[in-house]
């Protein structure tokens, strides 16, 4: 530890630690542009400046490592001062030079109210201008569909092509020109390619880059701020949930160090006008063919007499992608209520919860990959599956000290990787030991075997799992204090219902038979649009958005979107979330939960709960883990050797890609956004210059 | 003025051969190997003992600079040697010679110092402008690889290699940690420092960046000893020096001189005499554009030295000295070097990206005098704001000649202001005054 | 058009004597300039697909320096001096001459596509001011005079 005087507090910080650093521990504030804590260390835009006694000029805090002050002639310890005449000098000089060209563009800039170049220059500038001459005007440019530029705004601080060439891996954005005329570029104007740009909104500290569909749109003091959970994927990123009124405005990030650090994908961001389109807002009711809309107790009495006299077994339940556990806990009681074993979701027919936790979630989680010096990717594209995971895994990979093989798609990942194989033949060959990198995932001390939807979407993908299982345990993932097996979900849901057990019971049917024909008369769908519902059973759709599903239906009960209920989600790592309720369903849409309940009422099985609270009781009863929000409950590694001793049957050969076809419209939320339209049409239509 | 029997650069004109035979001839490569088998400690206490200060500007100490280098390698990183021959400074033209006329004096100098500083590798980087210059330097180098003089199997028994690199036409380059990064195929942008390059340098290895002068006299200070060479000039600013004289001087070149010579005698000796006579003169720049001038006034007792020139508020720099006379409109001289610094600054941090362009803006509006005298000041103060805030010493470079103008020529300033007053009439495009501006008179 | 054979293997060259794809960018650069005249949008994308870089890094680079031309240069490029030691020594006078001379300013290429006009500073040639770079060998010619062009543009204009 080192010793340091800072403004007269004398303070011990660990020798690593930046001038920065210290000074914040010792509970000064240090006002800066460049200076990121997640990206390298740049040291140009100066306002960072303070005075270490006994060195002529000021120097840059975020640079100067403690290690580089000179202790006093007598050996006292350096003296470092923030607020002493030079600083304020420096400070106000540097600030009055990043405003002299900056246009007075607050009254139209969307960044005012949340702006780091007014709130320093409110603390740390002078008060008055004396810049004459006329301010240099810079080209916008065009970046794609995400972010707006207003390059004169821009102050330099080459933030964002840090961030796009280390976090998002696409150094796509440079810094060209020399002097005062360097700009901000992407090479001829292309659209960014990362699906991680909306990032750069908030990394660029002025109003240069903003969100480009949330424009003109609200001011950030008009914002109602709810914390919440992402569903766009089983991530689980932190986010925070800005409403006026009603309205969902935008969606940020929040800090979750564990799970997405600070970043969220632009699917999460962006789907906010998906929230209001294509809503189903009241009941409908399917006469002559036709959906009409109807009352609540038109649609429960449509219902009803469908399932008089239905035998259990010929009714099932197909869970949604975005559906949260006390939805489908509610719908699980209904079910065994009616006498149905037929219990499942769209994506989870591969896993069997009896086995153990362990041998559905990813068990390394996500800040542990930071520990990995292995990874092994079986049939997942992890950048569209899971981009901030990704991210993740590439943060890894930029210290050099993991090295990664991948069997399944040849895709761009944004990190190098060796190419193994497309199929099962080359993870048999890698179990036999017969690869290279056999002998890297033995020789590594905390391996990763990751699994995604490539392997668990297929209908084998229960006799893959078990490969996988026993590939990890043969070559050392599984021992104390390391579980190397990652199953990679790509769906918020799936942990959530393989928790509560929304499984086929004994003698059920799985969501493939349910789909089959003549397999069921009555059909329950909790938002399922992923899966062809069947055409001759009576659907009933139970969801947000007209989507698939909801055209397919018999009838339709409007439920609510994630901004509109308070529900649990549990990630793929098992940690269980809450998401936050931001906003209302709109029109006669309610929530799930409550309709299953209301339904339940209509159909004589009425379910003993009548708020949420009672129904959360229940839930934790059966699932005692679920009342532990942000945490993940310890799984039993023994789950794994179950898995790998089970087997299951023949493998197809098939190579291992991932079902994810495209990043932008997994969802019916994201489908019915136009800003994830104009998205997907770019990435995948190749228009990428200004011309558009 | 400065025996001949002291020179070091006997070919500087390129009257005789500047290849191989003639350097040997002129006294280059001999005994070197002897120097070299006195072992590093002796060359770099020689060196220091000699005197010899930087002479690329900075003017730091060159043996101690040297002795930053590590001992040995502990982490098995190479040290290199960067010779700086991006000579871009306005009024600077003294290394173009060495490298054309006399390169072996440099290749040799290259050799002796590598080893000094353990260094097996160096590069020559040579502003993209210098086309005939790193051709010689080339040849040069193909004919020292080629007598075995450097190499791998050479007969001085340092394996050595040399080469020459090329810029693309930036000034920024010159600074060392930029000229790094320029060779390492970037933008030259500066380094923060720390880390120094003794530390982390070239691919962050110890390196040691010299500038070509101060690497070609360092094979006559180890053959010729260092009391000879401290015995030229005065402590602390001695040996030879080459100076540019270029401006309005009858005879503008490039000349070789003791350190310490007065500035008249060099003027009237090499530089033919102040265009007009010695009253005509009206300023100089002693050393190239980014040290601050020094009117005529100051140059009657100037002595052409480090710590002359800093007595009178200036700086030796390269010694590039600009000789500027009556007829000159100092002001606009002024503005033409904060457009240079304008235009090279590489744009990195905000107070040179920023502030030298708005330096410029005002300097050119007084040149017309179209600016309000409060403006003097306020210039004023924002060189000081640029100055000791930048990543890099370009900033600095910046501030100084303006304030070097103001320091000597305010009343011109002021005058010129006064007279545009007096001339405008109402439709001349006056400048911008914001209402709160005019609280601040 | 894309970069001849020769071009393409000089790069690769220059990468391997740089250890490595970055280190060469410059060199590389400069190579397709030599061989073009000037780097082209085109020839920078192909340049930085042979390097394995990204256009951004190398746009980056060749907008970064004065003498790397990112458009169309006439046959011969002069460079005239701006700084101090050549307008001290009347630079202005035989900037303003050759502009007429050309019919062009700072930047532009003569109709013709013979001359193209840059200014630069400093190059190097102040005892020899006013001075100017003159041509693909950038030749340094001085002292000029506003009265006798032939240094920059050559005898009979």
């Amino acid at each position: 530890m080192i010793k340091l005087i800072v403004d007269g507090k004398e303070i011990e910080v660990p020798p690593e630690y930046t001038l920065m650093q210290a000074c914040e521990a010792a509970g000064a504030e240090i006002p800066r542009f460049c200076y990121h804590e997640r990206l390298s260390i740049a040291g140009n835009c100066r306002m960072c400046l303070v005075e270490v006694k006994g060195t002529p000029k000021p120097v840059a805090s975020c640079a100067w490592g403690v290690r580089d002050c000179r202790p006093g002639p007598k050996g006292e310890p350096p003296e470092i001062s923030t607020r002493s005449p030079m600083v304020k000098k420096a400070r106000e000089g540097v600030m009055e030079f990043l405003l002299i060209n900056h246009p007075l563009d607050c009254p139209i800039c969307d960044q005012g109210g949340e702006c780091d170049l007014q709130d320093q220059a409110m603390g740390y500038g002078a008060d008055t201008s004396r810049f004459a001459e006329n301010k240099r005007a810079v080209e916008d440019k065009y970046l794609g569909v995400l972010v707006k530029t207003s390059m004169n705004r821009c102050i330099q601080c080459t933030r964002c092509v840090r961030f796009a060439s280390e976090i998002c891996g696409v150094p796509e954005m440079g810094l060209t020109g020399r002097g005062e005329d360097v700009e901000i570029t992407t090479y001829l104007e292309s659209a960014l390619t990362s699906e991680l740009q909306g990032n750069l909104v908030d990394i660029c500290p002025v109003g240069a880059l903003t969100s480009k569909p949330y424009a003109f749109a609200a001011r950030p003091w008009e914002l109602g701020k709810t914390q919440s959970i992402d569903v766009m994927d089983a991530v689980g990123s932190a986010i925070r949930v800005d409403t006026r009124g009603r309205e969902v405005m935008r969606i940020l990030p929040r800090v979750n160090e564990a799970v997405n650090e600070e970043w969220i994908s632009d699917k999460t961001r962006h789907i906010v006008d998906g929230l209001r389109t294509q809503r189903l807002d009241r009941p409908y009711v399917r006469e002559n063919g036709k959906l009409r809309a109807a009352t609540w107790s038109e649609a429960f009495a449509a219902i009803a007499a469908k399932l008089k006299d239905v035998k259990g077994e010929r009714i099932g339940a197909i869970a949604g992608d975005l559906a949260a556990v006390e939805d489908m806990f509610a719908l699980q009681d209904l079910m065994t209520r009616l006498g149905s074993a037929n219990l499942a979701t769209e994506t989870t027919h591969a896993f069997d919860p009896s086995l153990g936790r362990a041998s559905y979630i990813f068990n390394p989680t996500i800040a542990g990959i930071e520990q990995a010096d292995a990874l092994l990717i079986i049939g997942c594209n992890p950048r569209k599956e899971a981009a901030v995971l990704n991210a993740r895994i590439r943060k890894r990979w930029r210290t050099g000290q993991m090295k990664i093989a991948v069997i399944g798609d040849h895709a761009e990942l944004t990190y190098k990787y060796d190419y193994l194989g497309a199929g099962v033949d080359t993870l048999s060959e890698l179990a036999a030991g017969k690869q290279s990198f056999a002998d890297v995932l033995k020789g590594a001390k905390n391996p990763i075997v990751l699994v995604g939807a490539g392997v668990t979407a297929r209908s084998d993908g229960a006799a893959l799992l078990a490969m996988a299982a026993k590939l990890a345990t043969d070559i050392g993932a599984i021992k104390d204090g390391w579980n190397g097996f990652a199953v990679l979900h790509s769906a918020a849901s799936s942990v959530g219902a393989l928790d509560i057990g929304f499984v086929p019971g004994e003698g059920g049917l799985t969501a493939a038979q349910m789909v089959g024909e003549g397999a069921l008369d009555v059909m329950f769908s909790l938002g399922a649009d992923e899966i062809k519902l069947p055409a001759d059973a009576f659907v009933v759709y139970i969801g947000t958005h007209g989507d698939r599903g909801a055209h397919r239906a018999d009838v339709i009960l409007p439920g609510a979107a994630y901004t509109e209920k308070s529900g649990i989600y549990v990630n793929t790592e098992g940690r269980v979330q809450i998401a936050g309720r931001a906003a209302f369903p709109p029109g006669e849409a309610r929530e799930d939960w409550a309709i299953i309940r209301a339904l339940s009422d209509a159909l004589g099985a009425t379910l003993p709960y009548d708020s949420l609270v009672a129904l959360r009781k229940a839930l934790t009863e059966k699932v005692p883990h679920l009342l532990r929000i942000d945490q993940i409950e310890p799984a039993d590694p023994a789950a794994l050797a179950a898995l790998a001793r089970r087997g299951g049957g023949a493998i197809g050969k098939a190579p291992l890609l991932s079902p994810i076809g495209d990043f932008y419209l997994t969802n019916p939320i994201a489908r019915a956004s136009a800003v994830m339209a104009e998205c997907s049409r770019v990435a995948s239509g190749q228009i990428l210059t200004a011309a558009e | 003025m400065l025996d001949d029997k002291d020179r070091i650069f006997r070919n500087l004109y390129g009257q005789g051969d500047w290849g191989l035979d003639g350097a040997r001839r002129r006294g280059s490569w001999d005994g070197t190997k002897a120097i070299i088998e006195k072992g590093r400690d002796w060359i770099i206490n020689e060196m220091k003992t000699s005197g010899l200060r930087g002479r690329g500007g900075a003017g730091f100490p060159t043996g101690m600079k040297w002795s930053f280098m590590p001992k040995e390698s502990t982490d098995g990183r190479p040290s290199y040697l960067v010779v700086n021959a991006d000579e871009s400074e306005p009024g600077t033209c003294k290394d173009r010679e060495i490298m054309r006329h006399d390169p072996h004096l440099l290749v040799e100098g290259c050799l002796l110092a590598g080893f000094a500083m353990g260094a097996k590798v160096c590069y020559i980087y040579v502003r993209g402008e210098f086309i005939r210059e790193r051709e010689h330097l080339q040849a040069a180098v193909d004919q020292a690889y080629e007598a075995k003089l450097i190499g791998q199997d050479n007969v001085h028994g340092w394996p050595f290699e040399l080469y020459v690199t090329h810029g693309a036409g930036a000034y920024i380059c010159g600074e060392e940690t930029a000229l790094l990064e320029s060779l390492e195929g970037k933008k030259g942008q500066p380094r923060l420092k720390p880390p120094f390059p003794a530390n982390v340098g070239l691919y962050g290895c110890p390196t040691t960046v010299n500038n070509v002068e101060s690497i070609a006299v360092a094979p006559d200070i180890l053959r010729r000893g260092a009391a000879w060479f401290s015995s030229i000039g005065r402590p602390n600013n001695v040996g030879t020096k080459l100076f540019g004289i270029s401006g309005h001087v009858n005879t503008p070149c490039v000349v070789e001189e003791a350190m310490g010579i007065p500035f008249r005698e060099l003027i009237e000796k090499h530089g033919g005499g102040i265009r007009g006579g010695w009253d005509n003169l009206l300023a100089i720049i002693p050393g190239g554009a980014s040290c601050p001038l020094i009117p005529a006034a100051d140059c009657g007792e100037l002595i052409m030295d480090f710590d002359g020139t800093r007595a009178v508020k200036s700086s030796l720099g390269t010694a590039g000295v600009i000789v500027m006379d009556k007829s000159t409109d100092v002001v606009a001289a002024i503005a033409r070097i904060s457009y240079f610094f304008k235009h090279e600054s590489c744009g990195q941090c905000t107070p040179c990206r920023e502030g030298t362009g708005w330096m410029w803006r005002v300097l050119s509006r007084m040149v017309e005098g179209r600016a309000h005298k409060r403006e003097i000041d306020m210039l004023l103060e924002v060189t000081k704001q640029v100055e000791g805030h930048t990543i890099c010493a370009l900033g600095d470079a910046a501030a100084w000649p303006i304030q070097g103008l103001i320091r000597a020529f305010r009343p011109e300033i002021e005058r010129r202001i006064d007279d545009f007053s007096r001339r405008a009439t109402l439709d001349d495009q006056g400048i911008l005054d914001p209402a709160h501006m005019a609280a601040a008179e | 058009m894309t970069l001849s054979p020769q071009t393409t293997q000089a790069i690769r060259n220059a990468a391997d004597s740089h250890g490595g794809a970055k280190a060469a960018m410059l060199e590389a650069l400069k190579l397709v300039q030599a061989a073009e005249g000037y780097v082209s949008d085109a020839h920078l994308a192909e340049a930085a697909a042979k390097l394995g870089v990204s256009t951004a890094e190398i746009d980056s680079l060749a907008t970064f320096y004065s003498h790397i031309f990112r458009s169309p240069v006439g046959e011969t490029v002069i460079l005239l001096c701006d700084g101090l030691s050549c307008y001290l020594c009347g630079g202005d006078a035989v900037r303003d001459a050759v502009m007429q001379k050309l019919g062009i300013g700072f930047g532009e290429t003569t109709p013709d596509g013979k001359f193209t006009l840059i200014n630069v500073c400093c190059i190097g040639g102040c005892d020899v001011a006013p001075a100017a770079l003159v041509g693909p060998d950038r030749k340094l010619v001085g002292p000029l005079s506003a009265d006798d062009l032939t240094q920059l543009i050559g005898g009979g204009r």
